[in-house]
């Protein structure tokens, strides 16, 4: 007689994902140790700038006696408020994927598994995935706390205390949340609700950060009288919300107050969460994960076919293909083109502290005001390259499973470069043109250098465009299922890393030059042309070779690919 | 018609495909057949353009795939095992997509587009997003798409998998119609029946070599033996080495 099968607990059923980690690891600490280099020396220069920052502002709020602490206090829950919604929320899409789309869902539902393990697996791979990033921008800004503040060895361990149920009330609520979501919608549909909810709550974040004029808390000379002050640091905020109690007992701890209502509250709604959650999955885990199988059919519109075969109708049948599919694809998948409503905010954003800028001030010469069009470069630069790394970088990577119609079929990789490149580089192109001409324009800067920014940022569209796709395809992530996560990688760092040089040598090449000629022409003084032509051709013939050189390398690299 | 002359593939020490010299004529239908690792799907996306030779050569309708592959790939449609495709398109604009990369267009493409979808009950799902379709409707979607473009040659890799018996019917005739038009298929299986009743000739690899190849009666004198699947066991040397039962009650 056999012993009747013991069920499979939480280890159990994580050891493979824990397994799959750790060999992912070991796989890349053996053969990418250059890689590994390069990311712990960023990952340190971020912490120790990220502290450095963070400690600063602190030891600036010490110095004012009365509302230092408070202000120290208010930043804290600040900035957990910022990061306990975007927790929130990416723990819910994290919750969705995990428990109701995973590819091992089917084997492990068909198995006798108990459902308190398959709940408490869940959420602890729900936790760990939506939360890692949070917690690393966290600790340089504990850190600084607990250096400012003089913590000690006890302040690590309090943290714990603190954040432990911080980061579990955000995984155990977003899971009940998608529990109840999914048994209302098709998993599927809820996703891209889901991410287009993030994104606009993200962008509102933004939004309400740029309104709050955050610089003015660094300024309170600037307000009438005290009380406006104050009124100005009062920030959205709640005895009920979980950042204000974690930032009551950090604060409360590191100034000698009161910490046990926080932690009450703190470790009370954590396991209290946890608790309903799993009652609620108890009872609707089945039937949700049911109706997640149930595809969710989306028919779409033939109506502007024609219309779209017009407007193309130039161009060659495989390229004029590739290019509506590349735009039917982007316009389609809402985790691509919901990520547009983020990027406008930041562009308005952007624009918007343009125009803050402190140009007619003490100190202000029209000189300098000339200038700054080519420090704006830079930055818009920054901006393209960003957009280019985010939609541009992953293009390659998101051919992954359907390579082989691609390299089954007559189809040169010139044609698909060709097609990827001029869908980035198009739209890219007007939005630079559409940034640098409104920023100018802010600035009310001379024709001159009105004419020389613009065509500088013109200029770098190409070579930014063909090294985000040219660093795609050295580096792809063909079996990635999310767009948002390629360029992530270390080729999408990599990618950002060249953008930056090249966006510095781009502005530095054009802005030298061009202020010395407006210096010159300010005094009335000489100034051949040849300087000022001689680094222009310079700057043009290294964006040409930075978009050429960059894109057959790609395609020799896509011509010698074995997979598909 | 289908070349290959001296096909060898290696990854490292490990050779997946050795020496494979076979023709395939125009108007054949031939099975490949092999047990799991043989080499056959190497050899596969080998003649798909897919992997590169390490050496020899393969030649599609007269063209060679390595030194002139835009000419070699126009004669070719290719039906992979694994029925990936782009899930943010509809049925019809995948068909014109693939299609496209073909060079073909137009009404024309159209046409026998909507008569492919038709033929395998994909009619209703035609302005469907490719992400709804399930393993089957994909599969049936790809074998369209193999056929939009009026290849010389199809090459297919486990055709059946995932078809109901009424879509297999319909492959089944189509690839025999296909042939008898005077093209060329060159299909994997592990299905014997399907290999026994359909092909004209049929090839049988194991450990990269093709240790037999002819037409069923050729192999039944070959090997002795009236059976597919006793002439695929007698000649790859696959034997079931221990008790089921045994195996079972452990």
């Amino acid at each position: 007689m056999r012993e009747p099968a013991r069920a499979a607990g939480v280890l159990h059923l994580l050891g493979p994902k824990w397994r799959v980690a750790r060999a992912r690891a070991a796989s890349a600490g053996e053969t990418h140790t250059a890689r590994a280099l390069v990311l712990s020396v960023l990952g340190t220069g971020f912490f120790l700038a990220a502290f450095g920052i963070s400690r600063r502002i602190l030891m600036y709020f010490m110095g004012a006696e009365d509302i230092g602490a408070i202000l120290a206090g208010k930043v804290l829950a600040m900035m957990l408020l910022a990061f306990s919604s975007i927790l929130l929320l990416s723990n819910v899409i994290g919750a969705l994927s995990s428990g109701f789309l995973a590819r091992d869902l089917d084997q492990i539902a068909a198995a006798p598994v108990s459902r308190p393990a398959l709940y408490g697996s869940r959420l602890i791979e729900t936790g760990v995935h939506a939360n890692w990033m949070v917690m690393l921008l966290l600790l340089p800004l504990l850190a600084a706390y607990g250096a400012v503040y003089q913590g000690g060895v006890g302040f690590v361990g309090f943290s714990l205390a603190v954040f432990v149920p911080f980061f579990v009330i955000p995984t155990a609520l977003g899971s009940l949340l998608t529990l109840l979501l999914a048994n209302v919608f098709p998993a599927r549909r809820t996703r891209d609700i889901l991410s287009v909810v993030t994104v606009l709550a993200i962008a509102a974040l933004l939004v309400m950060f740029r309104m709050a004029r955050p610089e003015q808390l660094v300024k309170p000379e600037g307000f009438e009288n005290f009380m406006d002050f104050v009124a100005a640091i009062d920030t959205p905020s709640s005895p009920w919300l979980p950042s204000e109690w974690a930032s009551d007992a950090m604060m409360g701890y590191l100034r000698g107050g009161p910490i046990m209502t926080a932690m009450m509250r703190l470790w009370g709604s954590a396991i209290g969460l946890v608790l309903a959650g799993l009652a609620a999955h108890h009872l609707l885990w089945a039937r949700g994960f049911s109706a997640a199988q149930e595809g969710a059919g989306k028919r779409t519109s033939t109506a502007v076919r024609p219309v779209i075969d017009r407007l193309f109708g130039w161009l060659p049948p495989h390229r004029r293909e590739l290019v509506l599919k590349e735009m039917k694809v982007f316009a389609r998948d809402t985790t691509q083109w919901s990520q547009l409503i983020l990027l406008f905010v930041l562009l308005v954003v952007y624009v918007a502290n343009v125009r803050y800028l402190p140009l007619t001030g003490e100190g202000m010469t029209v000189l300098l005001r000339q200038l700054v069009p080519f420090l704006n470069l830079a930055v818009a630069g920054f901006v393209l390259a960003s957009i280019a790394g985010r939609f541009v970088f992953p293009s390659v990577s998101l051919e992954g499973r359907a390579l082989w119609l691609l390299r089954s079929s007559p189809l040169a990789m010139r044609d698909l470069l060709w097609a990827k490149f001029w869908v980035g580089a198009v739209p890219l192109f007007l939005l630079a043109i559409v940034l640098v001409v409104a920023t100018n324009l802010l600035l009310d800067v001379s024709a001159f250098v009105h004419v020389v920014s613009t065509a500088a940022i013109a200029c770098l569209v190409f070579p930014l465009t063909a090294l985000a796709l040219s660093f795609g395809a050295f580096y792809p992530q063909y079996d990635s299922e999310n767009a948002a996560q390629i360029p992530t990688s270390f080729g999408g760092l990599l990618f950002m890393l060249s953008a930056i040089v090249l966006i510095a040598a781009v502005a530095y090449g054009t802005g030298r030059p061009a202020a010395r000629w407006v210096v010159a022409d300010h005094f009335g003084w000489e100034f051949d042309s040849w300087r000022l032509m001689l680094p222009f051709a310079l700057v043009v013939t290294s964006c040409v070779a930075f978009t050429v050189v960059p894109l057959r390398m790609a395609r020799r690299k896509l011509e010698g690919l074995e997979r598909g | 018609m289908i070349e290959l002359s001296a096909l060898t593939k290696r990854y490292g020490k490990f050779t997946a495909v050795d020496r494979l010299d076979l023709t395939v004529p125009a108007g054949e239908l031939f099975g490949f057949l092999g047990p799991n690792g043989a080499g056959k799907t190497t050899t596969m996306r080998m003649i798909a353009g897919i992997l590169r030779p390490t050496e020899g050569t393969v030649r599609i309708a007269g063209a060679d795939l390595v030194r002139d592959p835009q000419r070699a790939k126009r004669s070719l449609g290719f039906i992979p095992d694994r029925p990936f495709i782009y899930e943010k398109l509809t049925g019809m604009e995948f068909l014109r997509f693939a299609a496209g990369l073909y060079g073909a267009q137009g009404k024309a493409v159209d046409h026998r587009a909507a008569e492919f979808l038709a033929l395998f009950d994909l009619e209703p799902w035609r302005d469907e997003l490719v992400e709804s379709y399930s393993h089957g409707m994909r599969q049936k979607l790809i074998i369209a798409s193999a056929f939009v473009h009026e290849p010389a040659v199809i090459v297919v890799d486990e055709p059946m998998v995932g078809l109901d018996p009424k879509s297999s019917r319909i492959l089944k005739e189509l690839f025999r119609r296909y042939t008898d038009d005077g093209h060329t298929v060159m299909m994997s299986t592990h299905t014997l029946e399907v290999a026994e009743g359909m092909c004209d000739r049929i090839g049988i690899m194991q450990r990269g070599l093709l240790v037999a190849c002819g037409t069923m009666s050729e192999l039944r004198a070959d090997n002795d033996a009236d059976d597919l699947e006793d002439i695929f066991l007698k000649l790859t040397g696959e034997k079931i080495t221990r008790d089921v039962g045994e195996v079972l009650h452990a």
